[in-house]
């Protein structure tokens, strides 16, 4: 998937990558995307419920090598 | 009253803060219903125990990863949310707390104060009028008694700001209520250490997930957590604690060796895999030919100290009833080896921390 930024939260645990995300996205425009790479598997279930609570578009997670890329869409 | 700006819509807005407990979910839920309109704020500490089972791997029994209670929690009662991360500042609370401990080293009132702190400060930016907290009088020994809920809001700057939506009802009446923002009619009078009352709340608004056992999930009040942590901060001599060295007092058997020496013995793969990140500067220890742990060392360590880690290796890798056990180590300078009986029981004993 394509990205306009990337935020490494490699080797970041529970729920620093959420606490970076946050941060990073005020950086993009609105309704650009934005890929989280992390290696903490509980992204999988934190980051659709983080942008379900704070209004984001959660695009999906892609896997492989103990590493979870993870898309969000800024909505707002 | 306040500073606050007019929210648009004319709601009134509050922070809530959002463990993502029983107490706090229905506290949300409980001013939502009263048309607040929320922003919930939740503290990292690095102290929570599901955030540290799952950095250990812990799955929900469907085999689902864990996830987040907060977040969750926001997610289900759509309501906006923030994770704070205050872990750093955090140490310095739990290494001086000014109002003592709880049964553990767990520093309840001067956590709640912090946190509050932190929620005040945001109100303006926010817009938000008022804080609630899903305390509940009566229920935790150290921090919801009914003179303690009193220092907490006189000191976290919050004097008539701070609702507890599940109590309100036995306590006297705050801004919100006198101001016509909330009904106090429609808010709670729940008290005492019984859940019973929660968990009819949360029947009848429909909440069915939530963490169970609820409440205690800080790693600060384990005893022996509590007995690690007053080892450390004696061997520490004032010198300021880390917080990787906190995030270590969680994992694995921990021994004291009579030269002073700290090794941790990893309970199981997890734990290995756990400790492997924080080999840089330790000295690491492994049974060369049998399954077992990963025994991390602190500190320059002696011969006899090698001799005493590489037995408690020995001990409790899969060939502790094996006279002798090839242990390999590297304390920095390259793998080495050397053979050892297992630690004896009174060894343990004496080194058990």
């Amino acid at each position: 998937m394509k990205a306009d930024a990337t935020l490494d939260a490699y080797g970041l645990l529970c729920p620093m990558p959420i606490v970076k995300t946050s941060a990073k996205i005020k950086e993009l425009a609105v309704g650009q995307v934005l890929e989280v790479i992390a290696t903490d598997e509980g992204i999988k279930e934190d980051m659709p419920a983080w942008c379900r609570a704070t209004g984001q578009e959660f695009l999906g997670v892609e896997e492989g090598d103990g590493e979870y890329r993870v898309y969000v869409r800024r909505k707002r | 009253m306040t500073t606050a700006r007019e929210h648009p819509s004319g709601q009134v807005r509050a922070v809530g803060l959002l463990s993502g407990g029983l107490d706090s979910t229905l506290a949300v839920r409980v001013m939502k219903e009263q048309g607040i309109d929320i922003y919930a704020l939740n503290f990292h500490t690095g102290f929570c125990l599901t955030d540290h089972r799952r950095a250990l791997g812990g799955r929900h029994a469907g085999g689902r990863s864990l996830g987040n209670d907060a977040l969750r929690a926001a997610a289900a009662l759509g309501v906006e949310i923030e994770v704070v991360d205050i872990s750093e500042e955090y140490l310095e609370i739990v290494t001086g707390p000014k109002y003592g401990y709880g049964s553990a080293v767990n520093p309840c009132i001067d956590c709640r104060i912090f946190m509050l702190r932190r929620a005040a400060e945001q109100l303006e930016r926010l817009g938000a009028r008022f804080v609630f907290t899903g305390e509940v009088l009566g229920q935790r020994p150290m921090s919801q008694h009914r003179q303690t809920l009193d220092l907490i809001e006189r000191k976290s700057g919050l004097e008539g700001l701070l609702l507890r939506p599940l109590s309100a009802r036995l306590l006297p009446s705050t801004v919100p209520e006198r101001e016509g923002w909330v009904d106090r009619s429609r808010l709670y009078a729940i008290q005492g250490r019984s859940r019973k009352e929660q968990m009819r709340l949360a029947r009848e608004f429909g909440i069915a997930s939530y963490p169970q056992p609820a409440g205690g999930c800080c790693f600060l009040t384990d005893a022996a957590y509590a007995r690690r942590f007053r080892d450390l901060v004696r061997h520490r001599h004032g010198e300021r604690l880390r917080a990787e060295e906190m995030t270590l007092l969680k994992v694995g058997r921990h021994f004291r060796l009579p030269s002073g020496v700290k090794a941790i013995v990893g309970r199981d793969e997890d734990e290995n895999r756990f400790l492997e990140r924080y080999v840089e500067g330790r000295s690491r220890f492994f049974a060369a030919d049998f399954v077992g742990p990963l025994v991390l060392a602190e500190g320059e360590l002696e011969e006899s100290d090698v001799g005493q880690i590489a037995s408690l290796v020995a001990r409790y890798c899969d060939g502790k009833h094996e006279p002798v056990i090839r242990v390999k180590y590297d304390r920095g300078e390259g793998e080495r080896e050397l053979e050892v009986h297992p630690a004896r029981e009174e060894e343990l004993d004496a080194w058990r921390i």
